[in-house]
């Protein structure tokens, strides 16, 4: 059988501009070689920085922000589109290759009707008339499980949810009939509950239409799934390259064995959760304009012990951080922390109050100061809470580099020099600074590679057996809540849905909302999203 | 947000929580009608969040009627505040204590200035700006001639500039960085850099003088016809053109570049779209909210700001009569013109905003 894309030694470079530094050329690929089948698909997984998306586009022979394809050669039925110009590479782009993006919701334009976006490539190539496009947006709009297919095209692109924008951006790349369709992480802006839908949904057009795919994902468990071979890339060359099967169950690979491994940490449940540093009764909460997001919620948290809350975005996880901190005074009830009630608002706590509570976001770019060095950002509680200065902060900034594993030598660093994994370390380190209590951690690991979160993870739990701090630990991800919690607070549209003990909330008997979140979590094994879908066949033919 | 998907499972709800309001831009007002209730209040809020679309306008049609009347405090407080007055100015030599205190009375300026200021903005909300102290002619009368010259220069200049500009900003973007972008943005730069009454000079010198292809002095009489008009107000206009048209081509240029780097357009180009749709279709529609807010800034430049250009041409319009009545202190014209270049001014900012209200799909559409 002839080979539909064949990649061969392909080579990436872009131009990096450093700050106070001459540009300098970075290769991003190289020596990169695979081939692809009618009908089949490939999984290209490996961490952010891999090249996986630089070697997606070049399907399509594009360049994303300066990248240029400057070796090798990506034939599409035997020809080069390298060496198309720019009209020859426009009859491919969106009619033979098409690009499924990342976000949907920043992928559509949001002055157009979603059919209109839909059915533009189609038009444009001329491969159908107006009516026969729409025909076919109709019908993949019903493949994928789109809502009121015949009036969806209607609507905008901010009317849609994002796992109905992921989806029709699905068949917008379908619409054309292409031979090729490159998947660039469509699921992992999604919450798993939806994801398994999208999923579901994707495979199912995908077979339905006998189009192959290039399936980009971060997630190995996600490609077990849905692609038939896998290429694990790592720094922007190849790791391993083989089926599905092989690179799952009998990784040669050291890299892959330990993507195929995360999630090692582990803390056993705390046998006493008693006490409670933190309590959390009957908070109602809500913004300004009207909106109720908290409804009646009531938890606690002992000492030195780890409250994971879980839920998908919307459930109102965030906004309990923000009236626990203060930021958002709660309507009703009252938290208490070690035995004293603590002022609503941030206002009325006082400096003290204010230092045992601190706090790491989920993007740890956006919550520091880019034109502070790590010494400033570090610093700046050891002042304002101890009201530390000269060689006695220095001292103690270094003190707090060695605890999160990075050293002095990165203590005039900026922001911007630093990884995704060290600039959450930096957070760590400035939330230590203050010597909490509790620490409220909101999704501190959902923006990094698996196994950089899986280092953070390590570094938090450590922390924790040193210091005794507690944590409030945000997340989406229930193979986190496994790892580290001791008690789980299930939220679902700002309800309180489950809480207790780790053992206790993580086994059945299981609530509906519980049993499905649980369910859609993807595990590292072939054929587990057919027997899901089994099931829940089964379940809603039984119902 | 549900799922209805055809894989939904079963999920817990009671289907009251509401989800933080997506566009933050716009204060107070939420994206999406709350549909379960919760909101009671007064009738304002209950429209608001019915109809938002119509609150927001209505919103900015009364904050504009509100900077009116306080403009029009301003402009009365200042010129209360001003040194000097009309009776010692029209007196001259002969201004002996007697007689201007005579010339007060005359024209009331001995009543308080709070009376004065209620008379005047009664009068001026009717549309009557009272009678001129220097000519006693009713201002409104004179005005009106002079608003029309005004609006005919200003309207054929924005006629020629705006799509000029629309379209030479969009040329520039789809050849950006290279000849035909350098040439438009060269020639732009210099023409914002000349001042508009040395533009006007060197029009006048090489289309008037050196080839006599244009008419000089610009005024026009009511004796003449529409031809003859716009062949006088040919050279005003091109150097209102050129001074509006580099501000406008490079904000255009400018929010178009910004847009073309969002991933909507990289959708588009994937989608193997030529360069001209990509702009024209795919970007421009995003770029029209800062686009608009300039073009309208300029438009009002076109009426309130053209004194130098007037007073160049010889050419009758608002700005040379207000320069005329502030050297005579001839408070009622200069009120009158003031307030009526500030309505034009809120005026077109108001239309402005609310165009870009209207040009976001969020706000059109609500969910």
């Amino acid at each position: 059988m002839p080979e539909l894309l064949s990649v061969k030694n392909l080579k990436i470079e872009a131009t990096s501009y450093p700050p106070g530094e001459p540009p300098k050329v970075v290769t991003l690929v190289e020596g990169v070689s695979f081939d692809l089948q009618k009908g089949k698909v490939l999984g290209l997984i490996g961490e952010s920085g891999a090249g996986k998306s630089t070697i997606g586009l070049s399907a399509l022979a594009y360049g994303r922000g300066g990248c240029r394809i400057i070796g090798g050669e990506v034939l599409l039925n035997g020809r080069d589109i390298l060496k198309l110009d720019r009209s020859g590479i426009n009859t491919v782009r969106g009619a033979q290759v098409c690009y499924v993006a990342q976000s949907a919701a920043a992928a559509f334009n949001p002055a157009h009707k979603l059919g209109d976006q839909v059915i533009e490539a189609s038009l444009r190539h001329g491969l159908m008339s107006r009516d026969e496009a729409k025909q076919r947006a109709l019908y993949l709009f019903r493949v994928l499980g789109l809502p009121n297919p015949e009036t969806f095209g209607d609507r905008y692109p901010h009317q849609v949810s994002g796992g109905q924008l992921q989806r029709a951006m699905t068949a917008m790349a379908l619409c054309p009939n292409p031979e090729l369709i490159v998947f660039d992480e469509p699921t992992t802006a999604l919450d798993v509950t939806t994801q398994i839908d999208v999923l579901a949904a994707i495979k199912h057009a995908i077979e339905e239409t006998h189009t192959a795919a290039l399936y980009i994902t971060h997630d190995l468990a996600v490609v077990a799934q849905i692609s038939d071979d896998i290429m694990v890339l790592r720094h922007g060359k190849t790791v391993e390259y083989g089926t599905t099967k092989q690179v799952i169950e009998a990784p040669k690979e050291d890299y892959t064995r330990a993507l195929v491994s995360v999630r090692q940490a582990k803390r056993d449940e705390a046998a006493d959760q008693s006490g409670a540093l933190l309590k959390i009764e009957h908070v109602h909460a809500g913004y300004a304009n009207g909106f109720k997001v908290l409804h009646d919620v009531s938890m606690h948290l002992p000492k030195g012990q780890t409250l994971a809350i879980v839920g998908e975005s919307g459930s109102g996880k965030s906004t309990l951080a923000r009236v626990i901190t203060g930021l958002l005074p709660p309507s009703e009830g009252r938290i208490t922390f070690d035995g004293k009630e603590l002022p609503k608002a941030l206002k009325g706590r006082t400096n003290d109050e204010l230092r045992r509570i601190q706090m790491i976001y989920q993007m740890a770019d956006t919550a520091m100061n880019p034109r502070q060095t790590v010494r400033d950002i570090i610093g700046r509680p050891l002042s304002f809470y101890f009201g530390m200065h000269g060689a006695r902060k220095t001292e103690r900034v270094k003190e707090l580099l060695d605890q999160i594993e990075m050293g002095p030598r990165f203590l005039d660093r900026y922001p911007a020099e630093l990884s995704g994994g060290q600039k959450q370390r930096v957070a760590i380190a400035r939330a230590l600074a203050a010597r909490p209590e509790l620490i409220l951690c909101d999704e501190p690991t959902s923006a990094l590679d698996p196994l950089v979160a899986e280092g953070i993870l390590n570094l938090l739990l450590r922390l924790q057996e040193e210091t005794a701090v507690s944590y409030v630990f945000i997340t989406h991800d229930i193979a986190i809540v496994r790892a580290i919690a001791d008690s789980v607070a299930v939220m679902h549209r700002g309800r309180l849905v489950r809480f207790g003990p780790k053992s206790k909330v993580l086994s059945p008997p299981f609530d509906d909302y519980t049993d499905l979140l649980l369910k859609s979590v993807p595990e590292m094994e072939i054929g587990w999203l057919e027997k899901v879908l089994r099931t829940r066949r089964m379940e809603s033919a039984g119902n | 947000m549900m799922e209805s998907g055809p894989m939904t499972g079963p999920v817990l709800t009671d289907g009251t929580a509401g989800e933080p309001p997506r566009s933050a831009d716009l204060s107070g007002v939420p994206a999406k009608p709350n549909p379960t209730g919760e909101i009671g209040g007064t009738f304002w809020r209950r429209f608001v969040f019915r109809r938002p679309l119509a609150a927001l306008i209505l919103q900015r049609l009364g904050l504009s009627v509100g900077l009116l009347f306080a403009v029009s405090l301003m402009i009365f407080g200042g010129i209360e505040a001003l040194p000097g007055d009309f009776a010692t100015t029209y007196l001259g030599q002969s201004a002996t204590p007697q007689a201007v205190e005579n010339i007060r009375k005359d024209l009331g300026l001995d009543r308080p200035w709070s009376e004065r200021y209620l008379n005047w903005l009664g009068g001026a909300v009717k549309g009557d700006f009272g009678t001129s102290w220097a000519s006693k002619n009713s201002v409104s009368e004179q005005i009106g001639k002079r608003l029309g010259n005004s609006l005919f220069l200003a309207f054929f200049a924005a006629l020629i500039s705006v799509p000029l500009a629309v379209g030479l900003g969009m040329l520039a973007v789809q050849f950006r960085n290279r000849m035909p972008d350098k040439i438009i943005n060269v020639i732009s730069l210099a023409a914002i850099s000349l001042p508009e009454f040395f533009i006007g000079y060197l029009l006048i010198m090489f289309f008037a003088v050196q080839w006599g292809v244009a008419t000089f002095p610009a005024t026009v009489y009511d004796s003449m016809s529409f031809t003859e008009r716009l062949s006088a107000i040919a050279l005003p206009v091109a150097t209102l053109v050129l001074v509006v048209l580099a501000h406008m081509m490079r904000m255009t240029r400018a929010a178009i570049l910004n847009v073309m780097s969002s991933a909507y357009v990289e959708t588009a180009e994937l989608k193997g779209l030529g360069t001209f749709r990509i702009i024209a279709r795919h970007a421009a529609p995003n770029a029209v909210a800062p686009v608009i807010n300039v073009i309208a800034l300029n438009l009002a430049y076109l009426v309130v700001g053209v004194v130098v250009v007037e007073v160049v041409f010889v050419y009758p319009g608002m700005g040379q009569y207000m320069v005329d009545a502030v050297t005579v202190r001839d408070m009622p014209v200069v009120q009158a013109c003031g307030l009526i270049f500030a309505a034009f001014y809120i005026f077109l900012n108001m239309a402005a905003d609310i165009l870009a209200i209207l040009a976001n799909p969020r706000l059109r559409h609500p969910r």
